[in-house]
Parts: structure tokens; sequence; C-alpha cells
């Protein structure tokens, strides 16, 4: 847990660095860039996390010592999302994730990405990476 | 009716009427152009919800007292100020709904409960779900076929192939006035009379025409006029389904309960006479009263000078949005309103939407509950502008720098 806690605070730390939504934008926007691409090939209706307006693929690898995530979206404000959220809780110990709460969403101002109308399928993301982690414990 | 001469239309004037337009978000100004999925509410609208709630709320139809009874005819003067506004025969022929997707679900469960396995419903290739899935459900439950009338790229209804779809088998036309997505406007009044040639009714969906055409059921000669409040300055939760009377008459009740009966026994129950037989249980006293003063402040302003100002919006725009490298306008029919739907070919339609917020500006982006139309233009969504009356030419040019900086952010 330490160790997410410690990369929590590094992007909230970050996100403080930011005067306004448009200047927090164009950082996700650059980290959806960056995001390394799964490709085409990978991107299969089992990692599809569906949301109504934009499409998210999460592919999951490692055990329960430690788990690896590698995403990607149609859509490149989720892409940064997304991105954010793997930063976060990549190469950790599943139980960690499984634990975690997430609370960096509302500590960086992003919890509107949360409700159910924006869809774009920010509380799916979670959960799936909540319940890949979960698969890894008990496997 | 006020005397026309003395209406007026101006939009700073216009304006002041809704407060909702006068606020600022994420340190912006709000520019508000989602009119298509919901529109702001002017301050006759506010005032008339306001009044109900503190002094005149009362259950209406059985109540003896006063309340009860000033309840009940500011309701029904509310219903008559409808009928009035849309040319309806009868007040009788205004049935209240919860909105438009209720009132085609109405007709779907009523009036489809007339017909037969074979029997066909046309449909057309722009409508929205919620004039699809009813449709759906009713030929599944009954063994009708559903056939969809095709459109052209420029999303227009192919008039020809449509003719030569109606057949003796066709009972019902199901379809939008206006397009949500592409603002195309349907040739009603012929699609009416090619239906009624066979025999077949027609349901216009008017979710997107109440608020920009002058609507004349008599004229249209339509069998039924959907609309929703929300949508034309009233408050949500409450519409209204246009029906003639003849047909209202001969279809069975769609829900059962209070209001909608004559005489109750555990034997046998007698439906109560129109409009009250479609209008179980106790209504949205408050939307349908405030649905009435949308109509009285609609009376109150030019709504010609209100509808040539909105077209000048979405040609203003559209002509701007046309010089964008790598933009595709979806929907160009000859007839359109006051929407502009529009697509980039390697950005996600979400992504515009997300910028353009923190910038002030509602749009809504998606697919708009037309996933087949998407799939007819092979895109995943659109960014969608729609204009009302009290929008601006500046509003636009905010909205245009704003796009530019969102497309930069983008690339």
């Amino acid at each position: 847990m330490e160790m997410i806690k410690q990369r929590e605070e590094e992007i909230v730390a970050e996100f403080e660095l930011f005067d306004n939504w448009m200047e927090k934008y164009e950082y996700i926007i650059e980290l959806g860039k960056e995001l390394p691409l799964l490709p085409e090939s990978e991107k299969s209706d089992e990692l599809l996390i569906e949301g109504c307006q934009s499409r998210v693929w999460l592919k999951t690898s490692g055990d329960y010592r430690l788990i690896e995530f590698h995403a990607s979206a149609d859509a490149i404000i989720t892409k940064g999302i997304i991105a954010l959220l793997i930063r976060l809780v990549n190469k950790i110990q599943p139980q960690d994730l499984v634990a975690y709460d997430f609370a960096v969403v509302h500590k960086i101002g992003l919890e509107e990405h949360l409700s159910p109308t924006r869809s774009n399928g920010l509380n799916g993301m979670i959960k799936r990476l909540k319940n890949e982690a979960l698969k890894q414990c008990k496997a | 009716m006020s005397d026309t001469s003395k209406k007026t239309f101006i939009v700073r004037e216009i304006r002041e009427q809704f407060p909702a337009l006068r606020q600022q978000v994420y340190g912006k100004n709000l520019i508000y152009f989602d009119n298509g999925a919901t529109s702001q509410k002017p301050q006759l609208v506010l005032d008339a919800i306001n009044k109900f709630y503190s002094k005149e709320n009362a259950n209406i139809h059985r109540g003896v007292h006063f309340m009860s009874q000033k309840a009940t005819t500011e309701y029904e003067e509310s219903r008559k100020r409808i009928q009035r506004f849309i040319n309806a025969r009868k007040s009788d022929e205004v049935i209240f709904t919860k909105g438009t997707t209720d009132g085609i679900n109405l007709v779907a469960n009523s009036f489809g409960e007339l017909l037969k396995t074979g029997d066909e419903i046309i449909i057309s290739a722009m409508e929205h779900h919620s004039n699809i899935v009813p449709w759906q459900m009713l030929c599944m439950r009954k063994g009708l076929t559903l056939r969809v009338a095709p459109i052209n790229e420029r999303g227009e209804l192919l008039m020809e192939t449509f003719e030569q779809m109606l057949t003796k088998k066709t009972k019902l036309v199901a379809i939008t006035h206006i397009s949500n997505t592409l603002g195309t406007i349907n040739p009603i009044k012929e699609i009416v009379s090619k239906a009624h040639a066979v025999g077949a009714k027609v349901l216009v969906d008017g979710a997107q025409s109440i608020q920009h055409l002058k609507i004349d059921v008599k004229a249209l000669d339509c069998d039924f006029y959907v609309f929703s409040s929300h949508k034309v300055f009233g408050p949500t939760g409450i519409g209204v389904l246009y029906g003639k009377e003849s047909l209202l008459d001969a279809m069975p009740p769609y829900q059962g309960g209070g209001d909608m009966i004559s005489k109750v026994t555990f034997e046998r129950t007698t439906y109560n006479e129109l409009p009250f037989k479609f209008e179980a249980g106790t209504p949205h006293v408050a939307g349908g009263i405030c649905l009435g003063k949308a109509f009285e402040y609609l009376e109150s302003i030019d709504f010609d000078a209100a509808e040539k100002h909105e077209r000048s919006l979405a040609k203003y725009a559209e002509d701007i949005l046309d010089t964008f490298e790598g933009l595709r306008i979806i929907g160009e029919a000859k007839d359109k309103t006051s929407v502009v739907s529009f697509a980039f070919k390697n950005i996600h339609p979400f992504d515009i939407g997300t910028l353009l917020d923190k910038q002030g500006i509602a749009v809504r982006t998606g697919h708009h509950c037309t996933q087949p139309l998407m799939d007819f233009y092979k895109i995943s969504g659109t960014v969608r502008a729609s204009f009302a009356f009290y929008n601006t030419i500046q509003e636009i040019d905010t909205f245009v720098e704003a796009l530019e900086k969102s497309l930069n952010m983008l690339k």
C-alpha cells in the first residue's frame, strides 16, 4: 500500500501545479498520447470496458505477487485517465489494489467522471482494475 | 390570442427571461448549445412552478375543496391552451403523458393492441431509439413486421422508396418530424397523405419540432403527434400525446388506475371518457399547468422571427465549421432546423465535448440515442450544437474559438 500512497501523493502534487481546468486536461491529454499503444489485434471484446461514449480496453498480466496492466481507449482524454490509473496501480501486489479506495480521483478533481452521465467508464475502469486484482488474489 | 403585430423579438430581451443563461461554469460565461436535449425555462414558467407548490398544490379532478378545484381548473385550462397552440379540434384530443417516450409507448401498447399478425409498421432510418424500441417490442409481441424507410447521405428520407414500402399491410408510419441528430425536417404532410392513401395511420415524433415550428395538427392531418414539455421551455416529466378523437376512442386504455375509470366493481370496470381514459393515477399537476405557461410564453413572442433567428444561427455556424479541416457535417438536408452535428475523422467527440465543457460550452456528444444512424454514417458519434432562439452569433464565435483551442490541444 505504501507504493500506491506514494504514487498518489506524486500525482496530487503534479495536479496542484495547474491553475485551471484546461491545464489539467492538457496534462491528461499528454498522458493519453504517451500511453503505449495496445496493438489492434489485442483489442478484443473480452478486454473491452464499454462506456456509453468512449471504449476502453484493459489487458492484465502477472500473478498474486505482482499485477501489470496495459490499456487503450478510443478517446484521448479517456486514454489519459486510464494511463493515470495504471501509473497508480501498475506492478503492485494485487491485494493492495483490492484494498485501495481511489481517493486520488477526488483529490485531483476528476470525480465528475464518476457520475453515470459522463459514462466514459471511469467507474467501469476502477471496477475492472479491482476485479482483475481480485482474480489474481484468488488464483 | 394576443395581437401578433405587437409581438417583438429582441434576443437581448429574450435572454433576460431565462435566468439559467446568466451563470458561469468553470469561471466562464455559460454558453448553452444543448437545446436538443432540453431547453432552459423562462421566468414565467419558473414563477408558475414556485406559485403552484407555494399556494395551489392540490390533487385534481376529485376534491371538492377550493384548492383542488382551482388546480383542476388550471390544469384543464392548460390542456385547452395546448389544444389551441397545436390547433387540435378538441381538448379531449390532448392527453397528458410523461413525455415523448411515454406517448409513443402509450400508442404502441394501446393502438398496437388493435393490430394483427402480418401487419406492418414503417419507421425511418433517422429515428431516435424511443421511436424504434417500442415498435420492436410491439412487433415481437404481436408478430408484426417493422420496416425501415432509408435515407440518403444528406440525411433526407428517400420518399420514392418510402412510397413503395407502403402497402395495404402498412398499419402505422411512426416518424420523426425533425431528426434530433441531423436536424432534418421531414415532409410530414406528404408522408401523411401517402400513408393515408393505403389506409395507414401516422404517428409524428414531435420532440424536436414543437419548439422550432408552428405546429398545426389539423393541417398536418397526422393521427398522433407526441412531444415533451421540457424541450419546449416547460418542466420535465410531462408531455403530450395528441390523437384524433375517433382513434383514441377506439383504443383500449394503456394503464389502469384511478381517474381513468367510470365505475369499478370487482367483476367489471367501465372506463372514463377522453382524455381521462389515458391518464391513470395522479398526474404531474404542476407540470401540466406550467407546460401551459410555456406555451403562454411562446404566444407572447414573435415565433416566426424566433425561428428565422434560429436558422440564421445554424447557417452561420455551419458556414464557419465547413472551413475546418477534417470536419464533416453530419446532416445536410435541404430543409433543416437549428441543429449542427459534426464529426472529425481522428478525434473522438467525447474529447471535444469535454474540452468545450471546460470552456463553459454545453454541447452534446455521442450517438444521441440514434445508434442505427451512426452505423449508417460509419461513425461512433458526433458533436451536436443545437440552438434555441435565445442563443446569439457572439456565442457561436466564442464556441468556434473554443473549438479551435480544443483541436489544437488534441492534435
